[in-house]
């Protein structure tokens, strides 16, 4: 790594003053970050840890859902929001490994939007609000193509709010070597209305299946997607698996998310 | 260079690091505790896992600095007070559990945080339990077993055995 | 009843102790008085040429202590290639250079034309980043595909070769008419194109080297990651950098596995102990893991049409095989021997086949070097011959198990003369076929397929019936093969005044287990106590020779150097006993750690004896020595032949075209087995990776030489959740007939007999499953290839 210097604030003003610094970057669980930095294929001149943040941690039941804090671990909400939202529970138990989950936090994935990551599917499905340190943004405006986000320069993620849909299931297709999606799907049953993010698969990242969408508000049930096709145009083809693979496996692990849900 | 706190295997202890210096330097180099391995540079193999307030954690993708203050325990603080293996270690010797011994270090301590969380695991949730321990040698067969062996379980019922 | 301890008890290890607890001392861990760092620069680029290191900036650099460039290294020698092979009109093999540090052109993407030693290691990666920006390389085109590498001669490797063929190699060529007729005269002819896929072997431990050179002897010490320290010692001495032997030591301390990668030299040892003697300060280099992905020697990748000629009825008349193998950029030093005599000599598999030719071309591409990996040539034939039986089984609408059991060599047959030069001393390939049957529940599988097919998978079975050739090997037969090196082993036994025993084997264990088990020979045989052996491996000032740990053989040909050494042992304890029982030598006998003389109870015990040898009061010192410790070198009067069946059952996933192995059963034949918990750990581990290769594993470079698959994220190592228990048996022995132990070798059955039984299953499956058009897919089976030849 090259040489950086390392701050780790206490509250997110603090964090917000250090992330106006030249150079600076935040630092979440480091699980992506530091292996890059490790590479020398990132150099930021000040890494500002977020997890001495006690505001930004810790999940409970508030307006318009579950309120999960961006420096909350994978594996603490595995645990804690099991019995809120199960199936955002169980997609953040099944990123990475065990001891992945123990330092890696909502906030960083999502900050990185990696477009084999899992959090953006459960984000964009669940219809979540990222809340940060200047705004508040809608999971449909957040996401913007691979690696690129909403958010400005030094503006930090502070919490997620879930609202918790009726019916939800996540089903993720590992990549062989680094078991991120090589595609995985988060299907979610509102009131409103079915969505359904699709992540791993395209080389726009994360995105909402419309056709899906529009197919399993009248009928929650595989069967209702038979008829729908995939276009491959815009998938991912890579080593583990061509862009037609790639759109199978959003019908296939689409019609299994929604098994799974029902 | 700044001095980093925190408390290792029972005892608080000091050593010099930059920001750059990751918990594998900062207890390989720092305080000469080898037996936490760096096996990767992407997070991905598992021989630096080591417990930080009881959680196993990838040791080579923490900072040091990030760590300041916390409880940290590694292999070498596994033993028994009388110096005898502790339960998963045994489990792992009699079991025949490792072969170059490289893994090892970060495979038990990812096992023994497998089994805090969950006593009596299935085999197919200590399978997925190690997903981020590789190891080259075993086959994972008998690191398996040992592992169901130190939680107390009755072995499965497998084939030829 | 399992023995409690000596030769057949499962003894726990006794090396478990030190690495259960963080003790284990790996190269990396090792740190020493005023070391400095080396950091490779290595090329980004598979083919250039280098017109520029201007070094000034780099050096100039915080802790930046020397820059070395393969300049430096322009005076001294190459890095050989271990075996002379032949093409098949006569001539020899081209061999170039392959230097300690590139010189001239870089080959291959890591090829390390440059090393910064730096005071830290932070400030020598700091340094070789500005040295690289510093350097002008020109590429080149890059030669990455085989077929494509022979077919254009303009764009070469190396400058020399205008072919870029190392070697076109005919086995047997006088066979080769005989074998044309027999194939065109055949009734069937079965045709399989297929690949066996590049491997990166990745022991977890990453590669490691610390040099040291004392100002005031002229001593070099060199401690690296290595399975065969001795073999380093003289690769470096007679031909790199000509550094006397007695002036140099090899250490190779705990070694965190092997797997074939850590046999050969390679050129960061040289370098280590360049800058150690330059700077007078120890020199210390690790590689980081995507160091190793680049430069550490890969294994495999053949790509092997395999035609068979058969009756209708089953029985196998010709083989015939064409090979392009990859070697990679430079000749690591067991390459040219791996595709040829580790590969084609095994083509007849354990079948009675009349005819075999087997051609091998073997093709220098800008990839890193390709070299010896666990089987090391044997799982490559494994694989064509099981692949096409089973076809030809498919094919012919016969039973797989059948047309097998219809080839197999029968238990009569032995000493069986191959039609591709070996001589398989003993066997029983029936009993393990057999046993494998009963114990993978072959009868039950039609209800395991409904119970898959209630689920929406497809169940299939695959069989693979294999044999290889071990315990390398007959000095004679290999140096008649064109191997540089004799392939015996040594073994000291020290008996200490005391009664303990030290041996010094020349056999490296990096995960084998020999300071337990071979301590449990040694205590067997000389009836003490496993607790009094101590093993020393690993390093050349305390061990008389060896050629180290690969291909099966430490127990095979080092163990039975150590038997040897106890022969002698007992033979000089008779000797004192005799003088101080006052017997005729011819009198004494020894059972049980006693030394007595014949039908009275006069005895001495071992422990008496080896005082005795070393006070030696009274000993009529023209006939007896002092002392008691010998040595011995056993080369063996043939390769051992281990054999056995394999039954794979998957599941696949049709929608998704994911795999999963569901059964795996082993039944080897070992010959004796010292230690059942050690070998079945070595089938385990050998499976594991043939599971590996088959479903995940591959080694990918895009058309201008960059890996693709560069680290774990990309290359996809097996996880303990790709693996099920594993069913092994071992119990079907045919002790070797040639060496004193009866042992045949373990360490790479596992790996050999694997991926042709899981990718039989696959195709079984499928077919199974309706899904009768594809014959063929190549390893790995991922599930994009699996799903992509469903809807082919």
């Amino acid at each position: 790594m090259h040489t950086f210097d390392f701050t780790k604030p206490s509250n997110i003003a603090d964090a917000a003053r250090a992330m106006a610094a030249e150079g600076a970057q935040a630092l979440a669980g480091g699980q992506t970050l530091l292996p890059t930095m490790k590479q020398r294929l990132a150099q930021p001149d000040v890494l500002v840890s977020l997890t001495g943040i006690p505001e930004m941690k810790g999940v409970c039941m508030g307006e318009g859902g579950v309120h999960i804090g961006a420096s909350t671990t994978h594996a603490d909400v595995a645990r804690e929001v099991a019995r809120y939202y199960p199936g955002l529970a169980h997609l953040a138990g099944g990123i990475g490994d065990p001891a992945v989950r123990n330092r890696g936090t909502m906030g960083g994935s999502l900050a990185n939007n990696d477009p084999a990551a899992c959090y953006p599917a459960g984000v964009l499905a669940s219809g979540a609000t990222i809340v940060t340190n200047l705004r508040k943004i809608a999971a449909d405006d957040f996401f913007q193509g691979m690696f690129a986000t909403a958010l400005d320069e030094g503006e930090i993620i502070t919490s997620v709010i879930f609202p918790i849909p009726e019916k939800a299931a996540y089903v993720k297709f590992n990549q062989p070597a680094s078991r991120f999606a090589l595609t995985a799907v988060f299907v979610a049953k509102h009131a409103e209305g079915v969505r359904v993010a699709v992540t791993g698969a395209s080389n726009n990242g994360v995105f909402r299946w419309a056709e899906a969408e529009a197919a399993l508000s009248g009928d929650f049930s595989a069967n209702a997607l038979k008829p729908l096709t995939v276009d491959a145009a815009d998938m991912i083809s890579d080593l583990h698996g061509s862009a037609a693979y790639r759109a199978n496996l959003v019908k296939v692990l689409t019609g299994r998310a929604v098994t799974a849900a029902a | 260079m700044t001095k980093v706190t925190m408390t290792v295997n029972g005892k608080s202890v000091s050593a010099e690091a930059e920001g750059r210096t990751l918990l594998s330097s900062y207890l390989r180099e720092g305080l000469g505790l080898t037996g936490t391995h760096i096996g990767c540079d992407t997070s991905q193999c598992g021989s630096c896992v080591v417990h930080v307030d009881g959680l196993a954690v990838k040791s080579c993708s923490v900072l040091a600095m990030d760590a300041a203050g916390a409880d940290v325990r590694t292999i070498e603080g596994m033993a028994n007070a009388d110096g005898s293996l502790g339960v998963m270690q045994q489990a792992f010797q009699d079991h025949h559990g490792l072969q170059c011994g490289f893994c090892t270090p970060g495979m038990v301590m990812a096992a023994s945080a497998l089994l805090a969380e969950n006593p009596t695991p299935t085999e197919a949730e200590v399978r997925h339990g190690l997903e981020g321990n590789i190891c080259r040698c075993t086959g994972y067969h008998n690191i398996v077993k040992a592992v169901l062996a130190a939680s107390g379980q009755d072995m499965p019922a497998v084939a030829a055995e | 009843m399992p023995k409690d301890t000596g030769i057949g008890a499962s003894t726990k290890r006794r090396e478990d102790i030190r690495f259960l607890t963080g003790k284990g001392a790996f190269t990396d861990d090792m740190t020493l008085h005023a070391q400095a760092h080396a950091v490779m620069v290595r090329s980004t680029v598979a083919h250039g040429r280098i017109v520029k290191i201007d070094t000034a900036r780099a050096a100039a650099m915080p802790g930046v202590l020397a820059i070395f460039t393969g300049e430096d290294f322009a005076a001294v020698g190459g890095n050989p290639a271990g075996w002379l092979i032949n093409s098949r009109d006569g001539t020899p093999m081209r061999e170039p250079k392959r230097p300690v540090l590139a010189h001239g052109k870089v080959r291959h993407v890591g090829d390390n034309y440059a090393a910064i030693i730096a005071e830290t290691y932070e400030q020598g990666r700091d340094a070789a980043q500005v040295l690289a920006d510093d350097t002008q390389i020109d590429e080149l085109p890059a030669v990455i595909d085989m077929k494509a590498a022979i077919a254009d001669p303009s764009n070469r490797v190396h400058d020399e070769i205008p072919d870029n063929l190392c070697f076109d190699w005919g086995w047997i060529e006088d066979n080769r008419a005989a074998v044309d007729a027999a194939m065109k005269a055949a009734p069937h002819v079965v045709t399989l194109e297929l690949t066996n896929n590049r491997l990166v072997p990745n022991a977890m431990e990453p590669r490691a080297s610390i040099g040291e050179y004392n100002t005031g002897t002229g001593d070099y010490k060199l401690t690296t990651t290595s399975q065969n320290p001795h073999l380093t010692r003289l690769l470096i001495s007679a031909f790199v950098m000509g550094i006397p032997e007695n002036k140099l030591t090899v250490v190779a301390p705990d070694v965190g596995g092997g797997f074939g990668s850590k046999i050969y030299h390679y050129g960061e040892e040289a370098l280590v102990l360049a800058a150690a003697k330059k700077l007078g300060r120890p020199v210390r280099w690790t590689a980081e893991r995507s160091e190793s992905f680049l430069s550490d020697a890969h294994g495999r990748d053949h790509v092997t049409k395999i035609e068979m000629g058969c009756t209708k009825e089953g029985d196998i008349l010709a083989i015939r095989t064409e090979t392009l193998a990859n070697v990679g950029a430079y000749l690591s030093n067991f390459s040219t021997a791996t595709p040829t005599f580790l590969h084609g000599t095994l083509m007849s598999g354990p079948y009675k086949v009349p005819h075999v030719y087997v051609n091998v071309k073997t093709v220098f591409t800008n990839t890193a070097p390709v070299d010896a990996y666990r089987g090391a040539g044997r799982p490559e034939a494994t694989y064509s011959i099981e692949r096409v039986v089973d076809m030809m089984a498919r094919e012919l609408g016969l039973d797989p198990f059948e047309v097998r059991r219809r080839n197999l060599l029968t238990p009569d047959q032995f000493p069986y003369q191959s039609p591709v030069g070996l001589m398989y001393d003993t066997g029983n390939y029936q009993a393990t076929l057999d046993k494998a049957i009963e114990l993978g529940d072959v009868a039950g599988f039609g209800a395991r397929v409904a119970a898959s097919a209630a689920k929406g998978r497809l169940r299939g079975m695959g069989l693979s019936t294999w044999i290889e050739a071990c315990g390398i090997a007959p000095s004679n037969l290999v140096g008649v093969l064109g191997s540089r090196v004799g392939l015996y082993d040594a073994a000291t036994v020290r008996v200490n005044a005391t009664g303990n025993i030290s041996v010094m084997v020349g056999a490296h264990s990096h995960g084998q287990g020999h300071e337990t088990v071979f301590a449990q020979i040694v205590a067997d045989k000389l009836g003490i106590p496993d607790s009094s052996v101590e093993i020393v491996h690993g390093d050349t000032s305390k061990i008389p020779f060896g050629m180290g740990s690969y291909g099966s053989r430490s127990l095979a040909v080092c163990g039975s150097a150590m038997d040897r050494a106890m022969d002698k042992i007992i033979a000089k304890g008779k000797k004192i006993a005799a003088h101080m029982l006052e017997a005729a030598e011819g009198d004494i006998t020894f059972e049980d750690g006693k030394f007595s003389v014949a039908g009275t109870d006069k005895a001495k015990t071992f422990g008496e004896i080896a005082f005795s040898a070393y006070v030696p009061h009274n000993y009529p010192l023209e006939t007896l020595e002092p002392g008691l410790e010998e040595t011995a070198f056993y080369d063996p009067a043939n390769f051992t032949y281990p054999a056995g069946a394999y039954i794979c059952e998957v599941e696949v996933d049709p929608d998704t075209g994911r795999v999963e192995i569901a059964r795996f059963t082993c039944a080897d034949d070992f010959g004796n087995v010292m230690n059942p918990m050690v070998v079945e750990g070595q089938v385990h581990g050998g499976v594991g990776q043939g599971i590996g290769q088959a479903l995940l594993e591959n080694t990918t470079y895009d058309e201008n030489g960059q890996l693709l698959t560069g680290s774990f994220m990309d290359y996809a190592m097996p996880r303990a959740d790709d693996v099920p228990f594993f069913a092994v048996d071992h119990s079907c022995s045919t002790p070797c007939t040639h060496n004193p132990l009866g042992v045949k070798g373990c360490g790479e059955a596992g790996a050999i007999g694997s991926p042709p039984a899981v990718i039989n299953a696959v195709i079984d499956a499928l077919h199974r499953g309706g899904i009768t058009h594809v014959k063929h897919i190549d390893m790995p089976v991922s599930p994009n290839r699996v799903w992509q030849a469903i809807n082919a």
